[in-house]
């Protein structure tokens, strides 16, 4: 064919003029969105969707993002970016830059939840063939959460042209769900099914439970239907089983996570009541003191090196630590040192001096609580497989009251403080003739075990609110724990808070939170008939006038 | 040392005199004056809640001052801490009245706490305003309530749930703080699901005490029961600040308002106010007023709530709307009563209009609930609250649900010929 000018200018125009009427589909269909109706606006989205425009996934994405914005003056639909006086809006469809706008001169565009899983299902279609491996993923799980008919050559496609496993696992895991659920053939959907059943996930599950609801409702099935009924019943037994063995594994975590936080509120009271001897009811309050000490460097960083923010939780240990561990030693010098051998009259000092910070801690700080955010690298979940997700921020304090643990070890073992103090513990008379200032190790404990409770409070700030009362909620816990662990010994706050931790967990499902708490106290009481001394007492320790 | 016993005597008989004469005073001076108690906890486990609405009645109380006082008198505020401890309240309730005197009390959040001041005020014979949504199955002499009941809250969040503009939802959690308040709700609410034909197994109750922070094993519950093939929801009464571990785990672990939407009863701009609230975007609460409706009143009262309490960042919710309409509503019995006195006030009161912050007029029924129209929105990332569905008109406060059998046929009416809080024929 004789290529002229006339037929490249004709082929040109015809180019621009589809980009252009696509670009005008795509302006026409989003108008509905500027309706007040939430159906209109639906319908607006799905046909954008459907207009094969390539700027239909941005706009999709933006108004996901809660990026998306009308302007009052003319109705345009823009995207804004903040600049110094005001925002930069672009109009949406074209890219055009529009200037520099108020936030008073535009008005969202809202949605709801229905189109939110909408929009996201409409967006996961598009960007199958994303550059993006991780918007890949997001859009395989997205067809695999909606499982719409059309997608299923697409994904064929898709799959066939991937290259990366991960998301390649996760397309052919959605194909899976589409062939399961739209095969035609028989052939097809066990075929589908034998991929899904080697799935741990609760998407899987519900899907396979959805299916099987249905199959059980036909009435008078014909024996190709019970077949195939009874294979979905037997692939779900398959991932309920499975989910089940997840299912205890993250209980296991979550009871060593909880177990951690007793260990580490704890640990200091073993210290202190196995050196000393003396019962301290202001523990919970070197806690709150920790807590409260992680705000103030927070609110430090915020105001004078917001760039080190992320690093301020950090920052708050060895300050709690500090600030925690020198209160202790100021309560030792001042109150506990002339209450010696008298139990009682210590209990009742420490529980005044537990009242008095709170109300001290409430005049500076205010009652209400103090919010203390969580840093990036502590949110969100670590997914092992679909049916096993652990909380980051509780991985970290597992670690966290792992390497307490070991910190105090090296101090007992191989520093001659931890000497002294296993010696004042073992038998202080004897310790006091060998030349050991024991009214010195005392304080130092003390301080040492406040300190430990400081670096306790900035990990609870991360789970619990921060109040005046945070303190009270942890006190009863630590003197469980030290209790049924037996004193003085570190092993043994470490196998009571664990096994505490393990067993409160395994029974909440069964009996509520309420119950199980109120179960682990009545099996302590029981427990402490049979060995008063606690799981590992120590042998010969002797707390003595 | 003869005269050191006397001395000691004269020094107290002059204390006593002292004391006396400063007493006479007082009770001079205080009839120039009006008193209102706040009955609000200022620590503890609910002052989260409850804190903005002790500055809320204080905003009212200035704002009256400044336009004449009430009958020719200033007004004076008289502020408690009960501090979230329940027999505290009832304490801090008789001091208000007895030892303070004052003639009506603006307080309490948990039903807990009412149950607790509800046998003072009927001895004393004083009045409550009560602020807060709750689970109705009272209506007492003493008390007006001016937040939601069930019927006003919980029944339609539930139907806009079930509704397909809610998503459809078939299996539903209902977890709640272990106190009164989602105890009965969660009764009602269970006698609803299951009239409307939701079976046992697709209903998940779970109660946890206040101040709860370990919720790892129940919203890994929650995620559970959702991946049973059914459409699942969760209805939350939990209170106080067990909301905010509660809602950063739900974020932590990923559950998606588009997967499983939670609604809150309790849970406001206020609480929010604390949180990043980025992974909480499409969950769901339902109240009668959204600090983000747009009207003229609810602009004028956010613009004057800021300018008093200085701070911008400062957000208002629903119980304030409820503490303004209950002021004001009592204002207006006052002067139309021409006195303070409890029983006079009370008969003003029927009728009473004010007009809602969210466009429309509450009116104070003889039940002694508002008339409040319902709103259900969902948590945007800058911790507002959009609306997303409301009712068209008004719906009148039902003390007694419908969907306990033993208080379907209550009626509660405090004036002739009923007048009773809940009986089945009229007593007159």
């Amino acid at each position: 064919m004789r290529i002229t000018i006339k037929t490249i200018i004709a082929a040109l125009l015809f180019l621009l003029a589809t980009q252009a009427s696509a670009s005008a589909d795509l302006a026409d269909a989003a108008k509905g969105l500027l309706s007040k109706n939430y159906s209109d606006k639906i319908l607006a989205t799905e046909t954008i969707a459907a207009s094969g425009d390539p700027r239909s996934a941005f706009l999709l994405e933006a108004l996901l993002g809660g990026n998306l914005y009308a302007t009052k003056s003319d109705n345009r639909l823009v995207s804004r970016e903040k600049v110094s006086d005001g925002y930069q809006i672009k109009d949406i469809v074209t890219d055009e830059d529009l200037g520099v706008v108020q936030s008073g001169d535009l008005s969202k565009i809202r949605i709801n939840n229905r189109m939110r899983g909408l929009i996201k299902d409409l967006v996961g279609r598009l960007t199958l063939l994303n550059e993006d491996p991780i918007l890949r993923l997001k859009a395989a799980d997205s067809v695999f959460k909606s499982r719409p008919k059309e997608m299923i050559v697409p994904l064929s496609d898709a799959l066939a042209a991937e290259a990366d496993s991960s998301v390649a696992a996760a397309m052919r895991r959605a194909l899976a769900a589409l062939n399961f659920v739209h095969g035609d053939t028989p052939e097809a959907q066990a075929e589908a099914l034998l991929i899904l059943e080697e799935q741990s996930d609760p998407e899987v599950k519900s899907l396979l439970s959805a299916e099987a609801n249905r199959l059980a409702a036909i009435v008078n099935p014909s024996p190709e239907v019970q077949e195939f009924a009874a294979r979905v019943d037997r692939a779900l037994a398959k991932v309920d089983e499975k989910l089940a063995m997840l299912g205890i594994i993250e209980n296991i975590f979550q009871g060593i996570s909880l177990g951690s936080v007793l260990l580490l509120a704890a640990i200091g009271l073993a210290i202190t009541f196995g050196v000393m001897g003396v019962i301290n009811m202001a523990h919970g309050e070197m806690v709150m003191i920790g807590a409260y000490t992680t705000y103030v460097v927070q609110e430090l960083c915020r105001n004078f090196a917001p760039d080190l923010l992320v690093y301020s939780l950090l920052a708050a240990i060895p300050a709690a630590f500090i600030v925690a561990g020198l209160c202790g030693v100021a309560i030792e010098r001042s109150i506990i040192r002339f209450l010696y051998g008298r139990p009682l009259e210590t209990l009742l000092a420490t529980w005044g001096l537990s009242l008095i910070l709170q109300q001290f801690d409430r005049t500076i700080f205010g009652p209400t609580n103090k919010e203390v955010s969580s840093p990036e690298w502590l949110s969100g979940t670590l997914e092992i497989t679909g049916g096993l997700a652990l909380t980051y921020n509780r991985i970290g304090i597992i670690l966290f009251a792992a390497a307490v643990l070991f910190m105090l070890l090296l101090v007992l073992r191989k520093t001659s403080f931890g000497l002294q103090m296993r010696a004042v513990t073992q038998n202080r008379r004897m310790a006091a003739s060998m030349g050991i200032r024991t009214g010195w190790v005392d304080a130092m404990t003390f301080g040492l075990g406040s300190g430990v409770a400081g670096m306790a409070g900035v990990a609870l700030s991360q789970i619990d609110n921060v109040s005046p009362n945070l303190g009270q909620a942890y006190i009863v816990d630590s003197f469980m724990v030290v209790v049924f662990g037996g004193v003085g010994n570190l092993w043994g706050t470490l196998v009571g808070a664990l096994s505490l931790g393990v067993t409160n967990k395994f029974l909440e499902p069964y009996t509520g939170a309420v119950l199980a708490k109120i179960c682990i106290l009545v099996f302590i009481i029981l427990f402490i008939q049979k060995r008063p001394r606690g799981l590992f007492a120590l042998k010969g320790r002797a707390v003595e006038n | 040392m003869l005269g050191l016993r006397k001395v000691a005597g004269v020094i107290t008989g002059a204390a006593m005199l002292a004391t006396s004469a400063f007493g006479l005073g007082t009770a001079q001076a205080a009839d120039d004056v009006i008193k209102v108690g706040v009955l609000h906890s200022l620590s503890g486990t609910m002052a989260i809640s409850e804190t903005t609405l002790k500055d809320a009645v204080l905003m009212m109380v200035d704002d009256l001052n400044k336009n004449g006082g009430l009958l020719g008198k200033k007004v004076e505020a008289v502020v408690v801490d009960p501090a979230s401890d329940w027999p505290l309240f009832a304490e801090k309730a008789r001091e208000l009245i007895e030892v303070d005197k004052v003639d009506v009390v603006f307080g309490c959040w948990t039903s807990v706490s009412r149950k607790s001041v509800l046998p003072v005020f009927e001895e004393l014979n004083s009045m409550l305003f009560y602020p807060v949504q709750y689970e109705g199955e009272e209506s007492s002499r003493n008390v007006f309530y001016t937040g939601a009941a069930p019927n006003q809250q919980a029944i339609p969040a539930v139907e806009y749930l079930m509704s397909e503009e809610g998503g459809n939802v078939k299996r539903w959690v209902l977890a709640g703080t272990d106190y009164v308040y989602p105890r009965t709700t969660n009764k009602i609410l269970e006698s609803f699901l299951k009239s409307k034909g939701v079976a046992e197994e697709d209903i998940m109750i779970n109660y946890t005490p206040f101040g709860h922070s370990d919720w790892q094993t129940i919203v890994s519950d929650i995620k559970k029961f959702g991946s049973e093939g059914k459409k699942t929801a969760v209805v939350s009464t939990i209170n106080g600040d067990a909301n905010v571990p509660f809602y950063k785990e739900l974020g932590n672990q990923g559950i998606d308002a588009a997967d499983i939407p939670v609604v809150a009863f309790s849970v406001g701009e206020e609480e929010l106010a604390g949180l990043d609230t980025a992974p909480l975007v499409g969950h769901l609460a339902a109240w009668n007023y959204f600090m983000s409706v747009e009207s003229e009143e609810n602009d004028a009262f956010i613009k004057q709530w800021k300018a008093f309490i200085g701070d911008d960042k400062r957000v208002t919710n629903d119980p304030m709307e409820a503490t303004y309409i209950g002021f004001k509503m009592w204002t207006q019995a006052v002067e139309q009563a021409g006195t303070t006195d409890v029983d006079a006030v009370r008969q003003a009161m029927y009728g009473q209009k004010v007009k809602n912050l969210t466009g429309g007029t509450a009116v104070m029924n003889t039940n002694h609930h508002l008339s409040k129209p319902v709103l259900i929105g969902e948590i945007q990332d800058n911790g507002q609250i959009e609306t997303v569905w409301r009712t068209e008109d008004v719906v009148v406060g039902d003390a007694w649900s419908d969907y306990i059998p033993e208080s379907a046929k209550l009626i509660a009416d405090w004036t002739y010929p009923y007048v009773c809080g809940g009986c089945e024929k009229p007593m007159y």
